[in-house]
């Protein structure tokens, strides 16, 4: 499953999407969870009974702002997330 | 003359935003026949629903609107199916909570999330082909794709704002004046169609349509512009999951065809439809999921 979280507004699309298939199992040891500095993503029990990663309701309306000091503008050349979800479960929309 | 004598007497106050309240049982059913009994309860920002199923069979379903308080709502939702069917609390072996007020179900087993619940109830009203759902909830909107099982494969929520949902829609039939129910066949009577209003915000698509009347638009022509900026911004939302064939919509903006028949000219593609309200979709995913759940048990022993 592809859990998008995130919105759209008047500025633009502001979605991180997370392939539940990779996260499942995760190869990685969960390091999202202490890649992020901002701590946005949790691990959580889904509809299904699956244990996957998500991002925490309270950020789901702000990512424009909480993730852009780990955009290029912020000195990082890649995201810590992206980077440390080896399986490739975890993508930006912008 | 005292002020009160002068005063003209009080209008009541119309309510051009509410919409129809129903219940319903299916009358050739008797749930004393039933083996497993489940309930689903659909806790939303706007609306609320019980939905009782029967052997995995939709008995009947109560649809209101939700009150400040969500187990006063999740109560009240079943009071009235309870009511009109004859049934107790104690005669239904599962109930699960979904919607906005889903872990404030008091009398509920487990709590899904209405994006794995619509899917499931939309699969069983539109069948195994439905594949993209588009949920137009009270104050949020939702883009899901599923398998042929009712399972959810991506979906995306927005939830930050109210424009392209329910909420907008009793704005604009407030500022018209004119009956939510109405709006849609009433959008459809305009000569020309005219441009959309701001499909980013329910506030400045107000003042939009303020501003069109004042310049002359006749009102149908303002319902017209704001159902196509509706049906524009959930559009742009399944863009980005995709759409595919076995498209079906649920939620209450379901009912008004001036959005639906606009989403699909946008998409070109026609909606599944179904005899089934499609409010209760949520709730009834989450009475189906309660039923699985018994099976999966039972089978358990």
């Amino acid at each position: 499953m592809i859990a998008n979280y995130g919105y759209k507004d008047g500025s633009g699309e502001y979605y991180i999407s997370i392939d539940t298939d990779n996260c499942i199992d995760c190869a990685a040891g969960r390091a999202c969870l202490t890649a992020c500095p901002k701590e946005m993503f949790e691990i959580i029990t889904d509809d299904y009974d699956d244990e996957v990663a998500c991002v925490k309701k309270n950020f789901t309306r702000t990512l424009a702002f909480d993730c852009a000091d780990c955009k290029p503008a912020g000195g990082y050349t890649t995201l810590p997330c992206i980077s440390a979800c080896t399986p490739g479960a975890i993508k930006h929309s912008w | 003359m005292s002020a009160e004598l002068a005063m003209p007497a009080a209008e009541e106050k119309k309510e051009f935003w509410r919409w129809q309240e129903n219940t319903w049982i299916e009358e050739g059913m008797d749930w004393r026949d039933a083996k497993v009994i489940t309930c689903g309860i659909d806790v939303g920002s706007v609306s609320s629903q019980a939905v009782i199923v029967c052997d995995g069979v939709l008995y009947g379903y109560n649809s209101m609107r939700t009150g400040n308080n969500s187990p006063d709502s999740a109560t009240n939702a079943l009071k009235g199916i309870l009511d009109k069917s004859g049934m107790k609390l104690e005669d239904i072996h599962y109930v699960v909570g979904t919607g906005y007020g889903r872990v404030n179900v008091p009398f509920a087993h487990k709590a899904v999330t209405e994006i794995a619940c619509h899917a499931r109830g939309a699969n069983y009203m539109g069948g195994s082909k439905v594949r993209t759902i588009l949920d137009m909830g009270g104050q949020d909107c939702k883009a899901i794709h599923c398998d042929e099982r009712g399972k959810v494969t991506n979906f995306l929520m927005n939830d930050k704002c109210a424009a392209g949902t329910g909420r907008g829609m009793e704005v604009i039939a407030d500022l018209m004046q004119i009956p939510i129910a109405n709006l849609g066949p009433r959008s459809f009577d305009v000569e020309t169609e005219p441009e959309a209003v701001s499909s980013i915000c329910v506030v400045f698509a107000k003042s939009e349509a303020l501003g069109l009347l004042k310049a002359g638009y006749t009102k149908n022509m303002v319902i017209a512009a704001y159902c196509q900026a509706m049906a524009e911004r959930v559009v742009s939302l399944l863009e980005r999951i995709g759409v595919e064939e076995g498209f079906f919509i649920t939620g209450g903006i379901a009912k008004n065809p001036g959005v639906v028949k606009r989403i699909e000219r946008l998409l070109g593609i026609q909606a599944v439809e179904t005899k089934i309200d499609s409010q209760i979709a949520g709730a009834l995913g989450a009475a189906l999921f309660g039923y699985t759940l018994m099976q999966k048990q039972a089978a358990k022993g």
